[in-house]
Formats: C-alpha cells, sequence, structure tokens
C-alpha cells in the first residue's frame, strides 16, 4: 500500500517500535501486532469471508492456528513468519501487488510474540472500561497522566499564567473571550478558590451551552437545508436550541442519547423529547425530480446507520454496507438490522419534507390555547340547537328541490382559462381545476352549444369540495373566490351582464348565483354562447368547483330561499324526519347550519376566529420530529450494497451481534429506537462512554486520548493513556453520565493548566503533545473566530437561540442553486450580530468565512474538524465586511473609551483583544501604521467615508472621519493578529 | 468533512519542522505501532518539509510514472449532454421512431422520470456527418469541434452508476455517491502540488446555458473533504470578486492594505519568537500569499489585453461570464501553472426540446472548446494538457413528453484531447440504439484511473486513511482505459 501519507506523521511511531523491539519486554497483541496485521493482513485474511483468501483468517487466533499459520511458541515452524521473511515473491505476504510492505522492525515483532506463545487479546475498545484505582483526594486525571509521564521519563509542565488562564477557560468554556476587567479581577483575586470560581461561573454562563453545541451539531450533522440538489430549507432549528439548553442544564447523557434517537417513544414524551427526535430527521434528504424511492431508502439507512456508528459508537459501520467490514467483527447482517431501527420514522423518502411539529414557546403555546378556546367557543355557538330554522330551511329546501327541474345543466364545449390553467368537466356537468392561476387571478371562458328557445336566466353555481382550500368553492386560502364580472357573449359578441360576487364566510357550502336576461335569448338552430367569468381580485381567489345552468321559467330566475343541496343532502332529506338515524340528523343540521343565511354571522365569526388561529399558527416555530409509522418500512439486506436487488433478506431491528450478550437477543416483539438508545447507554456497550469522553478531551487538550475519533475499530488508534480514557469513561458513567461533572474533573486538572508553550525537550519528545506534559495551543473554530471578533468590537448581540440568521455574504454566492434559484438577503438589525453557530447553515454552499475556518459543510457526520491555514482565512478576517465593520467598531470604542493619548488608546485596545500590554514592537508597528494611514485619510476624506460605510452599524457622527478610519485600520491588525485568534 | 487525524497530523508536520528535524537521534514517547511507514519515504517528506516554506510538492513525489501531462482542463457539461445529438449517430434509432423500446434492453435497468410510462424509440433530431481525416461522425452542428476531430478522442461506451445529477455529480467528481468525498481536483493537487506560485492548485469556473434548464451544482463537487482544505478547489467568480473576499474595504488603498498585512506579520513574527509556535510561520506565509492573491488573480482575469485574434477565437466578451470566457481563462490559469481545471457549463439538462436544447448548447460550447484546443496547442502546451469533455450521464434513446430525453447512465458519450491520448480514434460503442455501451465499456473509476496514470500517479496508490480504509479516488476499482493512450 502506499505509505507516503503515512510517512511525516509515523515518525514517532518508528522510534518507539525500535523502543518496544529492544526492550525485551513482552509484546502486546493490541499495541503491537494487531494494528500491523489490521493494516496488512486483514483485508484478505480478516472478518470479510467475501474477501478472504485461501480460507485463512489471521484474526481469531483458533483458525490461525488450525492453519499452521502460527504455531505458538514456534516461530520457524510458523508458516506466518515464512511467508513475511522469504525472498521468494511469489510466496511473499503481503504480495507484491497489495503495495503493502512490512518493515524488517515489524518482521522481528511477529517473530519474538509467535515465540512468546502468539497470545490474541480482544480489541481494547469492545472491552468493557474497568476503572483504574487512583489514590483518593487526587484527581484522577493528573494521577494516571503523571503516572504515565514517570514511566516515560517526562516532567508535567508548569502551571499557566492567569490571564493565559483566563483566556482559555473562556474560549473553551463559553466560547468569547474575557472582558479585560474579568481578567484583572481573576488575576487579583489571590483566593485559593479563585479558578475553581471562575470554573463555575462559566458552567452556568448560557453561553455554556452554545460552546459545548458547537462539537455536538458537526458530530450530528445539524444544518438548514436537506443537501442534496435543490438544496431547500427545512423546518429543524428548534433542534439546535435543544441542544443547548440540554447543555446548559447539564442533561444527563443518557437521556441526551434517549430523547435524540427516541424522543416520541419516551413514556413521558413532551415537547423537549419530541424536538430532541429531531436528531432522527438530520440526514440528507432529496427533492429531485426522477429519484427512485428505492435509492433513497437505501441511501437514508445507510445515512442513519453511519450517524449511530459516529456519534455514539465510534464505528465505522458504514463500511459493512455492502459487504462484512474488513477490519472490524462488523457484519453486513448488523448494518441492515441496525439500519431496521430506523425503518418506523414517518416520512417522504423524495420530495419536500413537511412543516414539522409545532414548537411554540410559552407565550406561544398560552396565544395558541387562547385562540383554540375562542374557535372551541364560536364553534359550539354557532352548533346551538336551532329547531325553528332548521324547519324552515327543510321546507326551502324541498322548494329549491321541486324548482331544480326548470334548469339544465348546460355541457361546455371549449372552455379556457386565460392564466392556462387546465379545467376539467366531470360528473353532473362540473367544472373544476386542479391547480392555481400562476399570478393568483384568472379569467375562464365557458362556450356552450346553445339550441334554446326563450332563455330568461342562467344560474352559476359554486360548489364545495373537500380537496379546496377551506372546503372551497375558491382556491383562496379560506376557500373564497371574488366574481368580479360575469357575462355572457353570444355567437357575434355581444354582451350581457355585469356583476360581481363574493362569499367570504360562508366558504364550503354549496351555494348560487342567478342571473336575468334582459330579453329571453332566442337562438335559431346551433349557435353557441360564452359565459366570461372574470376573477381579477387577485390571492387565488377563483372558482375552483362550480357549474351552469340555464332555464326558460322566468319564475325559477330568482334565487331560493336556499340553495340546492348536494345530492347526499336530497336523499336524505327524502327521508321521513321521523325515520332519521342520530347520524343523519346531525348530517342534515350540519348542513342546514352551513346553508342557513340566518347564522351568516356565527359563520364570519367561527372562519375568523380559524384562520386568526392558522395565522398564528404559521408564524410559530415548527420541526421536523420522528413519528412512528404502525407499519414500518421493510428493509432488506442488498448485496453489495445494490438497491436494485429486491432479493435480499428481510431484517428486523438487532442491536450489533459483536456487542452484544446473547440475552440481549431474545425478545418476543419487535426492538424499537428507545431500545436501541437504551443499549447505547448501557453497561453493556463498552463503546459509547469512551466516544464521547474522547471527543470531550479534544475540545480541551487539541486532541482526542485517542486522536482518530470516529473509529474505534481496529483501525483507529488505541488511545496513547488506555487507563486514563477509561477511567474519565468510567467516572463519567458513575456520575450518571454528568456532562458539567466531566468538564469540571478535566479543567480543574494541573493537566489542563499547564503551559502551553514548549520546551525544546518536549518538542523534540512529544512534538504532538500526545503525552500531555503541556497544553496545546490551536486557532479558535470558526464560530468563535467570528464571535470574539463581535465581542472585542462591542457589536456582539449576545441573544440565545431562534431561528437561524444570515450575516452578510458575498453577492452571487448562491448562484448554483436551483429549484428555486435563490438570493441572499442579509439579516438587518440585531440578526446581523449573533455567534456564529446561529448563521444559516447551507449544505452546498456554507457561509465563505466559516467554510474558510474549517466549519464542516455537516453533509457528513464530522467528529473532528480540520484545522487549517489557509490564505482564504487571510482574505476573510482582511475583507469581509463582517470583520471589517467590528474593525470600525472596535476603533470608536478605542476613540470613544479608550482614554487619553495614542499610546494609551492602543494599550487599551491590546487589553479589550488579548487581555494584555502590548509588547514594544507591536507598539511601535501599529503606531507607525496609525499616523501614516492618518495623515493619508486626511488627505483623502472620501476614502475614510467610505471605509467607515462598511457595514449596517451607522459610524459615529462624532467621530473626526480621517481619524475613525486610520484606527479601524489598527483595528483591522488587531482583529488579523494570530493571537486574537488563538487559544493558547 | 471529516478529517482524518493523520492528516491533520501531516499538514502540522509541514510545519513543525523545527521540532521534526530536531528529533533524529532521540526516543520519542511510546507511541502506537499502528502506522510504521518506509524509511524512503520518510526521507522525501523530510526533505520535502525542509525545502521550500510551505510549498506543497505533493505526496506522489517522483511520480509513479513518467507523467505524460502536467494539468488537466475538465470541462463538465452539466445536466446530462443527449449523446444522440452529439457524439453518438444512431440511424437504426431513427427508423425505429415512435416504435416501443424492446423490453429486452430496458428491463432491469434503471429509470429516473420515465419510471412507468411507455417508453418509445426517439430518433435522433440533428443531422450527422464525418469529419476530419479520421471521419469521425459527429453531429453537423458541432463543426468547429469537427474541425478539430482528428485532436480528440471519443468515447461512446461511457457509463455511470447514478442516473439523477447530484447523486452522478458526486460520482463524476469524487468516484463515489456518497456526500463527503474529496473531488477528483483536491486528489490531484494533494498527490502532485501545483506549480502555480499565486494562485490555487485547483480552481473551478461556471457559466451558465441560456436555455435556463440549469441544474443546482453544490460546492462539495470541488470540495477537499478529509483532505485538508488548502486542496479545496477555488471558485473564481464571474462577477463580483473573482475570489471570495478578494478585493481589499473601500476607501483601503492597495498600499494601505499591503501596510496592514505587513503589521500583521511584523507582530505575528516577533509573537513567534515568544512562543515558538510553528503554526505562526504558515499564517504569516498565507497572509503573503493572500496578499499577491489581491494583485495576481484580477491580472488573470482582465482578458482584455488578449489580442483581438485569440478573443475572436474563443468568441466571448471579456468579462461576459460565458463558457467561451471561462475557456480563454483556462488557457491562462493552464499558463500560469494551475494543476487542475474545472470548468462547468449548465444547462443540458434536455428533458423537453432536446433538438432546439442542443442547437443552443453547441452555439454556446463548440467554437469555445476548438479555440481552447487550438489555443494550447498553438502555445505548445496541448501537448502536457489533458483536455476532458464529459457530462455526468447521457440521455434515453426513448423520448420523454414528446421531444425531450430523459437521464440516462447506461451509455454515453465523452471525449479527451491531449498529451498521452490516441487523436483521431473512436473508442467504443453503444448498442444500435444507442442505449447499452457494448464495446469496451467505460466506467467513472476508469476514467479516473487514466487520468490519474497520464498525470503519473497508479491509482490504486494515491491513498488516505478514511474510516479504517485507505480511501482513494477510484474506491475499489478502476482500470486504466489502455485503449486510448497513444
Amino acid at each position: 500500500m502506499c505509505r507516503n501519507l503515512g510517512t511525516a506523521l509515523s515518525v514517532p511511531a518508528i522510534i518507539s517500535a525500535a523502543v518496544a523491539a529492544t526492550a525485551a519486554q513482552k509484546i502486546s497483541y493490541n499495541r503491537d501486532i494487531r494494528p500491523v496485521l489490521s493494516d496488512n493482513c486483514f483485508f484478505c485474511h480478516g472478518p470479510d469471508q467475501n474477501k478472504r483468501k485461501g480460507k485463512l483468517r489471521l484474526d481469531v487466533r483458533e483458525e490461525a492456528i488450525a492453519k499452521l499459520a502460527i504455531v505458538p511458541g514456534k516461530p520457524d515452524e510458523s508458516k506466518l513468519i515464512q511467508r513475511i521473511f522469504t525472498t521468494d515473491t511469489d510466496d511473499l505476504m503481503p504480495p507484491p501487488e497489495s503495495h503493502k510492505t512490512l518493515t524488517p522492525e515489524q518482521k522481528q515483532l511477529f517473530r519474538r510474540w509467535i515465540a512468546q506463545g502468539a497470545e490474541y487479546q480482544k480489541h481494547w475498545a469492545y472491552v468493557p472500561p474497568v476503572k483504574p484505582s487512583v489514590p483518593t483526594g487526587r484527581n484522577g486525571i493528573d494521577f494516571l497522566v503523571q503516572k504515565r509521564l514517570k514511566e516515560i521519563g517526562l516532567q508535567p509542565s508548569p502551571e499557566a499564567d492567569r490571564r493565559t488562564l483566563a483566556r482559555r477557560l473562556c474560549f473553551d468554556l463559553i466560547g468569547l473571550p474575557p472582558k479585560p476587567e474579568e481578567v484583572a479581577a481573576f488575576q487579583e483575586d489571590k483566593s485559593p478558590e479563585a479558578y475553581a470560581r471562575l470554573v463555575e461561573n462559566l458552567l452556568a454562563s448560557p453561553h455554556y451551552g452554545e460552546r459545548m453545541a458547537i462539537g455536538w451539531l458537526d458530530v450530528v450533522r445539524f444544518a438548514d437545508t436537506i443537501g442534496y440538489h435543490s438544496d431547500n430549507p427545512r423546518n429543524i432549528w428548534p433542534y439546535r436550541d435543544y441542544v443547548i439548553r440540554s447543555f446548559n442544564e447539564n442533561k444527563r447523557f443518557d437521556q441526551f442519547t434517549r430523547e435524540q434517537l427516541a424522543g416520541d417513544l419516551l413514556s413521558n414524551s413532551g415537547l423537549e423529547q419530541k424536538v430532541g427526535s429531531a436528531f432522527n430527521r438530520l440526514l440528507l434528504t432529496t427533492e429531485e425530480g426522477g429519484a427512485q424511492p428505492k435509492d433513497y431508502e437505501a441511501r437514508m439507512l445507510t445515512d442513519r446507520v453511519r450517524a449511530v456508528g459516529t456519534v455514539w459508537l465510534g464505528q465505522t459501520i458504514g463500511c459493512a454496507q455492502c459487504h462484512d467490514h474488513k477490519f472490524d467483527p462488523i457484519t453486513s447482517r448488523d448494518f441492515y438490522s441496525l439500519g431496521a431501527f430506523f425503518a418506523d420514522i414517518k416520512e417522504p423518502i423524495i420530495g419536500r419534507r413537511e412543516d414539522g411539529m409545532l414548537v411554540p414557546d410559552q407565550k406561544q403555546a398560552a396565544e395558541l390555547a387562547k385562540l383554540d378556546s375562542e374557535v372551541t367557543r364560536l364553534q359550539r355557538e354557532y352548533e346551538a340547537p336551532r329547531p325553528e330554522l332548521a324547519e324552515r330551511w327543510e321546507k326551502a329546501a324541498l322548494e329549491a328541490i321541486a324548482a331544480e327541474t326548470n334548469w339544465t345543466l348546460l355541457a361546455p364545449e371549449k372552455m379556457i382559462s386565460e392564466a392556462g390553467v387546465k379545467l376539467t368537466v366531470g360528473e353532473d356537468r362540473i367544472i373544476s381545476t386542479e391547480k392555481d392561476p400562476k399570478d393568483g387571478k384568472d379569467t375562464y371562458r365557458i362556450t356552450v352549444k346553445t339550441n334554446w328557445n326563450s332563455v330568461v336566466g342562467f344560474r352559476l353555481e359554486a360548489l364545495s369540495a373537500a380537496k379546496l382550500p377551506g372546503h372551497g368553492p375558491g382556491r383562496a386560502g379560506d376557500g373564497n373566490f371574488i366574481l368580479t364580472e360575469f357575462s355572457v357573449e353570444d355567437a357575434n359578441g355581444q354582451q350581457e351582464g355585469k356583476n360581481g360576487w363574493a362569499i367570504k364566510g360562508v366558504t364550503g357550502v354549496e351555494q348560487a348565483i342567478y342571473f336575468a336576461v334582459k330579453e329571453p335569448m332566442v337562438n335559431e338552430g346551433e349557435s353557441s354562447v360564452t359565459f366570461v367569468i372574470q376573477q381579477t381580485g387577485g390571492g387565488n381567489q377563483v372558482l375552483g368547483r362550480f357549474r351552469l345552468a340555464a332555464t326558460t321559467n322566468p319564475s325559477a330566475v330568482r334565487a331560493p330561499k336556499t340553495a340546492l343541496p348536494r345530492p347526499e343532502i336530497v336523499e336524505l332529506l327524502k327521508v321521513a324526519a321521523k325515520e332519521r338515524t342520530e347520524d343523519q340528523k346531525q348530517k342534515l343540521a350540519a348542513y342546514q347550519r352551513s346553508a342557513a343565511p340566518e347564522l351568516i354571522d356565527e359563520r364570519h365569526r367561527v372562519a375568523d376566529a380559524t384562520k386568526a388561529r392558522t395565522d398564528f399558527e404559521a408564524a410559530v416555530p415548527h420541526c421536523l420530529v420522528s413519528v412512528a409509522a404502525d407499519e414500518p418500512r421493510t428493509v432488506r439486506t442488498l448485496p453489495r450494497g445494490n438497491w436494485m436487488i429486491e432479493s435480499g433478506e428481510i431484517m428486523q431491528p438487532a442491536l450489533p451481534a459483536y456487542l452484544t450478550t446473547s440475552a440481549r437477543h431474545a425478545h418476543d416483539r419487535r426492538l424499537n429506537r428507545l431500545d436501541l438508545a437504551e443499549w447505547i447507554v448501557s453497561r453493556e456497550n463498552p463503546l459509547t462512554a469512551r466516544v464521547f469522553v474522547n471527543r470531550l478531551w479534544k475540545q480541551f487538550f487539541g486532541t482526542g486520548l485517542s486522536k482518530v475519533l470516529d473509529d474505534f475499530g481496529m483501525q483507529g488508534e488505541p488511545p496513547v493513556n488506555p487507563e486514563l480514557l477509561d477511567w474519565l469513561a468510567c467516572e463519567f458513567m458513575d456520575s450518571g453520565w454528568d456532562v458539567k461533572h466531566l468538564v469540571r474533573l478535566i479543567v480543574n486538572s494541573h493537566a489542563y493548566k499547564q503551559v502551553s508553550t514548549a520546551s525544546k525537550q518536549l518538542q523534540t519528545r512529544d512534538p504532538y503533545n500526545r503525552e500531555l506534559a503541556r497544553q496545546s495551543r490551536w486557532r479558535i473554530e470558526a464560530e468563535l473566530v467570528r464571535d470574539n471578533a463581535l465581542s472585542i468590537a462591542g457589536l456582539l448581540v449576545p441573544k440565545i437561540g431562534g431561528p437561524s440568521v444570515k450575516p452578510y455574504q458575498p453577492d452571487g454566492y448562491w448562484e448554483n442553486l436551483n429549484f428555486p434559484t435563490r438570493t441572499y438577503e442579509a439579516d438587518r438589525g440585531e440578526s446581523q450580530y449573533r455567534r456564529g453557530l446561529y448563521t444559516w447553515w447551507q449544505r452546498s454552499f456554507l457561509h465563505p468565512s466559516l467554510l474558510a475556518f474549517d466549519a464542516p459543510s455537516r453533509e457528513e457526520c464530522t467528529a473532528e474538524r480540520n484545522r487549517s491555514n489557509i490564505p482564504q482565512q487571510a482574505l476573510a478576517l482582511l475583507n469581509d465586511p463582517t470583520y471589517v465593520e467590528a474593525a470600525r467598531a472596535l476603533a470608536a470604542r478605542i476613540l470613544t473609551e479608550g482614554g487619553g493619548d495614542t499610546t494609551v488608546r492602543i494599550k487599551w485596545a491590546w487589553q479589550q483583544a488579548l487581555s494584555r500590554a502590548p509588547r514594544a514592537d507591536e507598539m511601535s508597528t501599529v503606531h507607525a501604521l496609525l499616523d501614516k494611514h492618518l495623515a493619508e485619510y486626511r488627505q483623502d476624506t472620501q476614502a475614510a467615508e467610505s471605509l467607515l460605510k462598511v457595514g449596517l452599524s451607522p459610524a459615529s457622527k462624532d467621530l473626526d472621519p480621517a481619524e475613525l478610519a486610520a484606527w479601524t485600520n489598527v483595528a483591522r491588525v488587531i482583529l488579523n493578529l494570530h493571537e486574537t485568534i488563538t487559544r493558547s | 468533512m471529516n478529517p482524518v487525524s493523520e492528516f491533520r497530523q501531516f499538514a502540522l508536520l509541514q510545519q513543525t519542522r523545527r521540532a521534526f528535524l530536531g528529533r533524529a537521534s532521540q526516543g520519542v514517547g511510546m507511541l502506537a505501532l499502528a502506522s510504521l511507514i518506509h524509511p524512503t519515504l520518510l526521507r522525501a517528506a523530510t526533505a520535502q518539509a525542509a525545502s521550500k516554506k510551505d510549498k506543497w510538492t505533493g505526496v506522489v513525489n517522483p511520480p509513479h510514472f513518467p507523467p505524460k501531462v502536467r494539468r488537466i482542463i475538465w470541462l463538465s457539461m452539466a445536466g446530462g449532454p443527449s449523446h444522440l445529438e452529439t457524439f453518438d449517430p444512431k440511424p437504426k434509432l431513427a427508423e425505429m421512431d415512435g416504435k416501443p423500446m424492446p423490453e429486452s434492453m430496458t428491463k432491469g435497468k434503471q429509470l429516473a422520470q420515465l419510471q412507468g410510462k411507455e417508453l418509445l424509440c426517439y430518433g435522433p433530431q440533428l443531422k450527422f456527418r464525418k469529419f476530419g481525416k479520421s471521419g469521425a461522425e459527429i453531429c453537423e452542428l458541432f463543426e468547429h469541434i469537427g474541425s478539430v476531430v482528428d485532436d480528440i478522442c471519443i468515447i461512446r461506451s461511457m457509463t455511470t452508476e447514478a442516473i439523477n445529477h447530484d447523486p452522478a455529480h458526486m460520482f463524476m467528481n469524487t468516484g463515489s455517491q456518497i456526500a463527503g468525498r474529496p473531488s477528483m481536483g483536491a486528489w490531484v493537487v494533494y498527490g502532485l502540488g501545483s506549480d502555480a506560485e499565486e494562485l490555487p492548485g485547483f480552481v473551478v469556473l461556471t457559466s451558465l446555458g441560456k436555455g435556463g434548464q440549469n441544474q443546482p451544482i453544490a460546492a462539495r463537487q470541488w470540495a477537499s473533504a478529509f483532505l485538508p482544505s488548502r486542496f479545496q478547489g477555488v471558485h473564481l467568480r464571474g462577477k463580483g470578486d473573482p475570489v471570495l473576499y478578494l478585493g481589499a474595504p473601500p476607501g483601503v488603498t492597495r498600499e494601505q492594505q499591503h501596510d496592514v498585512v505587513k503589521a500583521v506579520n511584523a507582530i505575528n513574527s516577533k509573537y513567534d519568537a515568544v512562543v515558538d509556535d510553528p503554526e505562526i510561520s504558515t499564517r504569516i506565509a498565507q497572509y503573503e500569499m493572500a496578499f499577491k492573491m489581491q494583485a495576481s488573480v484580477p491580472e488573470l482575469i482582465d482578458t482584455r489585453k488578449e489580442p483581438q485574434h485569440i478573443l475572436d477565437l474563443y468568441g466571448g466578451k471579456p468579462g461576459d461570464g460565458s463558457f467561451a470566457s471561462n475557456c480563454l481563462l483556462a488557457r491562462r490559469l493552464a499558463e500560469r501553472g494551475v494543476r487542475f481545471i474545472q470548468l462547468y457549463h449548465k444547462d443540458w439538462d434536455h428533458h423537453g426540446g432536446v433538438k432546439e436544447g442542443i442547437t443552443l448548447k453547441a452555439q454556446e460550447v463548440d467554437r469555445a472548446c476548438m479555440a481552447l484546443i487550438t489555443d494550447l496547442k498553438q502555445r505548445g502546451m496541448l501537448a502536457d494538457t489533458l483536455i476532458v469533455w464529459a457530462g455526468e450521464f447521457g440521455r434515453t434513446p426513448m423520448s420523454q413528453g414528446g421531444d425531450g430525453r430523459d437521464h440516462h447512465n447506461a451509455g454515453f458519450s465523452i471525449w479527451l484531447c491531449g498529451g498521452g491520448i490516441k487523436s483521431g480514434l473512436i473508442y467504443g460503442a453503444t448498442d444500435e440504439l444507442g442505449y447499452t455501451a457494448v464495446e469496451d465499456p467505460v466506467d467513472v473509476h476508469d476514467l479516473h484511473a487514466t487520468m490519474l496514470r497520464l498525470l503519473g500517479i497508479e491509482h490504486t496508490r494515491l491513498t488516505v486513511k478514511f474510516q479504517g480504509l485507505d480511501a482513494r479516488l477510484t474506491n475499489v476499482s478502476g482500470k486504466v482505459i489502455d485503449g486510448i493512450l497513444a
């Protein structure tokens, strides 16, 4: 295999190999042998039976011995040794075509291991963690770190100074820089409790949850858009706030897990738990036309299995989609049976996501309840029995039925919608439309053949239908239509009649309008007339279902006391009153109420209250959540991951066989997501606590104890200090999955408080700081780069939660989006100055400033971000209007709050941004820049003015533009400094 | 995406050279044996790290094979061009026009929007004729490409796994249908570095078609994913700042901007002396690079100084953002040493009106493609450049809606041109109705393997550890298409 990548990073490993080889100590299978086997041999001689060569597997000791590959204690008789040492390229292992080679040191290790008896060990991550004993009163972290440092002959570094500690704690725990006075207070507080007190204050800050959420949102792939193709928005941000809230309230991690995987299935499931279950909806989806459901069903299943693997198990289960895992004992069956847990989630496979569940805050919930009760109250009022009205109506209805014989229903010959909407004629000559006109208006031209004698009137019936909004007859949201004009043209284009009609508040029932003609229309022979039905009110206030009729009886051309009831009601009326069933009575009563002109006010009131409720509801946040379907989708194993093969075995939800005892498999019912969650946070599962603790460790030390955060399998890295990882994992579980407890333990340790500068010895001995003989330093996360600048500038709006926000973004950045095309509208007002984690997360085009600083697109679960150092970062910090405006705001603060002369001001600015006084070189560098730019801007005030115009917040009118502009450039220098964006 | 920690460490290593070079004779704490490595590669990396400051020279160094080309210009015809109206003549399909498609051909195959619809043959809508000495028969509307047809190699047996735009683009660009894999440009720059001094090694340009069928393209198509961010494609934009945030703020002169950058670097450099943090020298270098780009990029995109006959050759107007102008920019990028240049031209998604659609597309791309080939040739650069013209899939021989064609992945046409390619060749064939690639079928991994081979890379050896696997552009397959290599 090509090792050129591994090259550099493995330098320390080479040395440690040498150490191991010369130490003549016991060879450890887990530490020394398995990684080499896994890398070089398991591909053909490992767990995947389809790829296995020569029926030999080396991952199971008995099998390796049975095949004589290994003869314990006798390296020279072991075929493995013969084959790796041979010079015959036909026999050599690994074979040359694999591009994998063993080093001489590795070969010697194998020889010695077999000589020592070739003992195997269970993979470290699959053995439940056992808590190492730690002397009472000692921080387990320090005890175990120092124990190891002693073993390898290193000393811990001294504690960092107070300023560094204050900044470190603030960036790590709340993601915001400390204010100068906070640092000063901490420096002056000589109490031994000062540090612990600062920690507690920060843990209690509402910004703690925001800081902790960043990593979690990465790993669960939280984003505002669906990801594929059109990458359209979806309602999901309440989940982000749920995560923030959970960390702030120190929700126990086991509960946090249950709520996300199965919040909807919990016995006490409320709004909070259901919003948590939005986790299951965070995956990528598509709206692309022509996408095949089976294809996307498979993609979505895979996506979810990968997520559980990354978020909780640290297992690359996704690899087992097409075949048994090459390196880990994960089978294809494990993969699909894990996927089957999610087959119950109700969702469209292709197409737009639903709006989701209503997530009102307290105030909104109260308002909704009020509106609901208002609707109920009015509805009750409206439905109160009114026997005399009913009697009158029934009489009128019977008359109308009798009068109907005077009318001839007209059969349209030609129907034109000027808006181009399709009109169709159905049963009983009813005309209907399926679509809204493009701009909400339309004029129908309905032509009918005539063979009439003396027509004296027409009737236009507006008919209700369940599929129309508000049950019609109009297509407007409330079922209304507005007939702006109705006229009849004869074949000669002669027009007759001008009328208007609207029905607001009486929607959902049949009604009709009657037109009398001035003189009877006599058409000799075959001719035609066209009804022009103009509806130019806009807002889709057009007829959705209607019918035309004509009469020759003048007495019929007036509205009957009530409209002709719909056919099923006509049938009901034929039943004698005494013989009607309760159901029939209710149906009649409901219809009668809806048709009674006397109740128009009541109807209006109900309609208005209902509309008020609907309107309010539209403004309340919605969130996609998990809803379990009664019939889960069928999950089959897909041979080679191919969704077109539908003959695979049907899979039931099951826990991964390699991680569970047989007792877990005995069930008399279908397992559900809650069972999965319970197992994930059970003591039996050796992975979850370790995986979470390891990720958390990275937040506070820059690298995990195992540096591969998302793979605790054979191809991952065994932890540098396994005892420490296990101690932390056990402590976490023992504490009842108390995250704040864990954080408190970590940040109160000496290991955490050490200086981050490395002695020459440490730089050489441990360049990547894996041994923790010091702290680490790194450029802060993308979101924090923004938060830091806005905070120093005094622009940050520290509001917690709410819909995602849109900071400035270069024009045209979304030009490659389509279906529909979109224009980015930057937020105005306070939304412009929110923290980075609230930024609108457009998966296919993530905000370029965040992207430059390695924020992931969240198309996949990301356990670990890159930490790059690229020119785009310089361009963003120098030129993104966000940072230019922040610099100008900082400059204004310097001028108004910074005090006296230039030197004092520069000192003040340094305290704001870096919590320290400037060095002499810094002072002279920016002083010189200030003088030069001040002179230049005095010469060119127009240039100064245009610099000050950047950003939505207005520049202060009281300040000299040239001075403010020059200081803006000084502030730009400050915001661009490596130290400003570094946590050390 | 999910970064491989090893990678981060490798990037770090280049930056920690002081620590690194001081290492040699001393022991380092007991670390895992997980990644023992080859000593010669170690030497190469050490030398590389110590050589030019922060200049990435690639992990395939030296190359696995003598390279045939130094750079790639990939012309992505986004939307899926119909092979039946461009490069694959099918007289038999004309005869079958309106008749049912033989079920034997379509059974068990993927369909997109034609799922469950009646499948009727739809004859080619445009005329074909023979061009050049090779007599290659292509649609007569592509007469300019026809005029250089002896320089290109048409593959008529291309296939792909995906049948919808987004996954098909991902597959063509990353070798995987799963979002979150590095794009081919990122792989290539990771493997070889770039000759460009003041420009990124991987540049992307996009243009819209006038037909309006512009399928969305996500930035993941040029992402570095789990490779370090420095390898991601940089989108060179037609409007606004050509590179995001390239322009200094209004009211700040170039000199003043330089003052700011110099002040930042001066202070950073002193800070380095205090804390001895190797990241700082990288930061300084990146600020220098950013400042240089503020001049080099505007110079690059300003084509107004190109001679009139060159502007005429391509047919675009400077600054019009057209495919023709992007082709000219591609040449200028190539001259400046950019390793991987990818142009997207959209609007090939002809579910309806395929005849009018292709006619319009021919007007937009035909001349420009010829111009790029001709221009590179006259500068002696065609010999070490590979040009690839390809959509993400082809179109059905069946009609959709009476005048269009649906997505199709079982057989379609692409062409290649430049160093190491057999020119004037037609390679492979679809069946008589243009449905399935039946002769010398080529899949996307094969195309990638071939592209890497021409650059001097053995595709199975450009790998990176990702989720425990040796991830590579060609996944677990791919074979070099020997038949098209000169």
